[in-house]
């Protein structure tokens, strides 16, 4: 029986209190067992016959090709940027502008994910909707928040402080070897007191996830009911093959 | 004195008490003796095909379609089989993004659930997305702490029901977590969550007085267990009575038995939760009788 995790219990229901209730049904024994659903049992033909139009359609959308990598991408191909997660952020950058210049007349002026949100590698070779999938299998989707310097300054110091390869986009950080920060900007200037900035990210690190904090008190939230992971396979559709580089944009000197 | 010394004995010490036969001879099965099988799942998350065999370590585990199999083998067993699930049966698989819940309701309806309860993930395509798939559900959606009122779903989520198996009235109730600060509000709208352990304590009563239930099951989505106060199955047990099971989710808790917890008025509880994605099957026996004689055979003195 190896493949039941296999147990059985009783217990005599101790019930003195209340004797006037003693026509009532009492539980004089139970029994418990867990048991695995594994590939000892059966399918059952007119279930698995029920599902198949519904597999089988998803796995047409899942197989089709929609970009292409010449090269592995991993979210541990470098210490504070590597190529997946740039590809990600400058992905919402590129994608999410339109939609929220239409909707606010702004635009957006920088990227912030989180490396966490990596979920999956992509193999060399075609990328499919199965891919968009793997990376992103959450139902996270695109926000954009108004934020004051003070606000950047704040995510600056986080991200010099988080030491990871959170991906961002049309911004720079460079720390020193004992972390402190050298250089930062956004669209190649420094933060300027007076300036509002539109920051892209997902709702799950907006309402204050990986303690990013300073997305969670904004002067304006737009919501672009934009998923990331359809964010992604549009961005896949657009770009017949991408081959994103490991930069400049966070770095230690 | 003695009575005390037994329940030490036997209970104190590692919770359960093995299959031996000083158990088993105490235990007098008559012709009256009612059987009714408890079948449960949680958290199946969409997973409707077997994992795949990767090599992983779930690889070939899983599947609805051999479930139901074992689920027609236990019927064919005792036909008092009721099966019931503790939420977050949405997202996980493309199944859900595809179909957003039809199937994993349909094929639920196809095994026979008899009912289920709403976790946080079903609210994944907001609660419209749920009101949209009641349809495809011919098993009862059951929730007792959170107000619908003002929603899509008010009077569609009935807090309880009661089911006869084998002449034995069974209450089946449902228990949600708070879903500020886990679900976006714009999913759940003016969905209001209540206090679970006011809401139980007051559906218990009704369900043994006025429902007269030998009885009671709490399909419970709140998580096996908090380190901090945040309310859980083990807590809910201890601070309520005349719960008999409580079948829990959320945590994606593997438990081999059921924990057995002490609750207010000094009674067994048995809280369980059998992992997710359908890797395992819960099964759980319940016999009952009239007949009061066990505990006197056993000589517990009163
Ligand atoms: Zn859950």
């Amino acid at each position: 029986m190896k493949y039941f995790s296999f147990f059985l219990f009783f217990l005599l229901f101790l019930n003195c209190k209340n004797p006037t209730t003693q026509e009532s049904l009492q539980i004089i024994k139970k029994e418990s067992k867990r048991i695995e659903i594994s590939n000892k049992l059966v399918l059952n033909e007119e279930t698995e016959a029920f599902i198949q139009p519904y597999r089988e359609r998803i796995t047409e959308e899942m197989n089709t090709k929609l970009s292409y990598t010449p090269k592995l991408l991993s979210k541990k191909d470098g210490k504070y940027n590597t190529p997946i997660g740039n590809m990600m952020a400058d992905a919402v950058f590129e994608m999410a502008n339109p939609i929220y210049k239409k909707r606010t007349g702004n635009t957006i002026d920088a990227v912030i994910l989180n490396h966490g949100g990596i979920r999956a590698e992509i193999n060399p070779g075609d990328i499919t909707t199965k891919t968009a999938y793997e990376i992103m299998p959450f139902e996270n989707e695109i926000v954009v928040v108004k934020l004051q310097a003070e606000q950047i300054q704040a995510m600056f110091d986080y991200l010099a402080q988080a030491k990871r390869a959170h991906p961002i986009s049309n911004m720079q950080l460079v720390l020193s070897e004992d972390f402190k920060i050298l250089a930062q900007s956004i669209a190649g200037k420094p933060v300027d007191k007076d300036s509002v900035y539109h920051i892209a990210t997902s709702d799950y690190l907006q309402n204050g996830g990986d303690h990013m904090l300073f997305l969670t008190q904004p002067e304006k939230l737009t919501v672009l009911d934009y998923k990331l992971r359809n964010l992604l396979i549009d961005y896949f559709k657009k770009h017949p093959e991408i081959n994103p580089e490991k930069d400049q944009r966070f770095i230690e000197r | 004195m003695k009575r005390k010394e037994f329940i030490q004995k036997s209970i104190g010490t590692g919770i359960f008490v093995g299959l031996s036969s000083y158990a088993f001879s105490s235990t007098i099965f008559t012709e009256n003796t009612k059987h009714v099988t408890i079948l449960h799942t949680n958290d199946v998350h969409s997973h409707i095909d077997p994992f795949p065999n990767d090599g992983g370590r779930n690889a070939n585990k899983g599947g609805v379609s051999r479930r139901y199999s074992l689920i027609q083998q236990i019927r064919k067993e005792n036909p008092n089989t009721l099966l019931l699930d503790a939420g977050d049966i949405f997202q996980g698989t493309p199944y859900f993004n595809f179909y957003g819940g039809e199937l994993e309701f349909k094929l639920m309806s196809k095994l026979g659930y008899d009912a289920a309860t709403i976790g946080n993930h079903d609210f994944d395509n907001g609660i419209d997305g749920l009101w949209a798939q009641m349809p495809n559900a011919q098993f009862k959606l059951l929730n007792a702490n959170y107000d619908f009122s003002n929603t899509v779903l008010d009077g569609q989520i009935k807090p309880y029901e009661v089911f006869v198996k084998d002449d034995v009235r069974i209450g089946v109730f449902g228990l949600g977590i708070e879903l500020e600060g886990l679900v976006n509000k714009k999913m759940y709208k003016e969905t209001q969550y209540l206090d679970p352990v006011e809401i139980a304590t007051d559906i218990v009563k009704k369900l043994k007085t006025e429902e007269k239930c030998d009885l009671v099951i709490c399909l419970s989505h709140l998580g096996y267990q908090y380190e901090h106060d945040k309310i859980d199955d083990l807590k809910l047990a201890q601070q309520t009575q005349d719960i008999d099971l409580i079948i829990g989710g959320h945590t994606h808790t593997f438990l081999d038995e059921p924990t057995v917890v002490k609750n207010k008025i000094n009674q067994d509880v048995l809280v369980n939760q059998v992992g997710w994605a359908g890797i395992y099957l819960g099964r759980i026996d319940f016999y009952l009788d009239k007949n009061t004689k066990t505990v006197k055979s056993a000589s517990l003195g009163i």
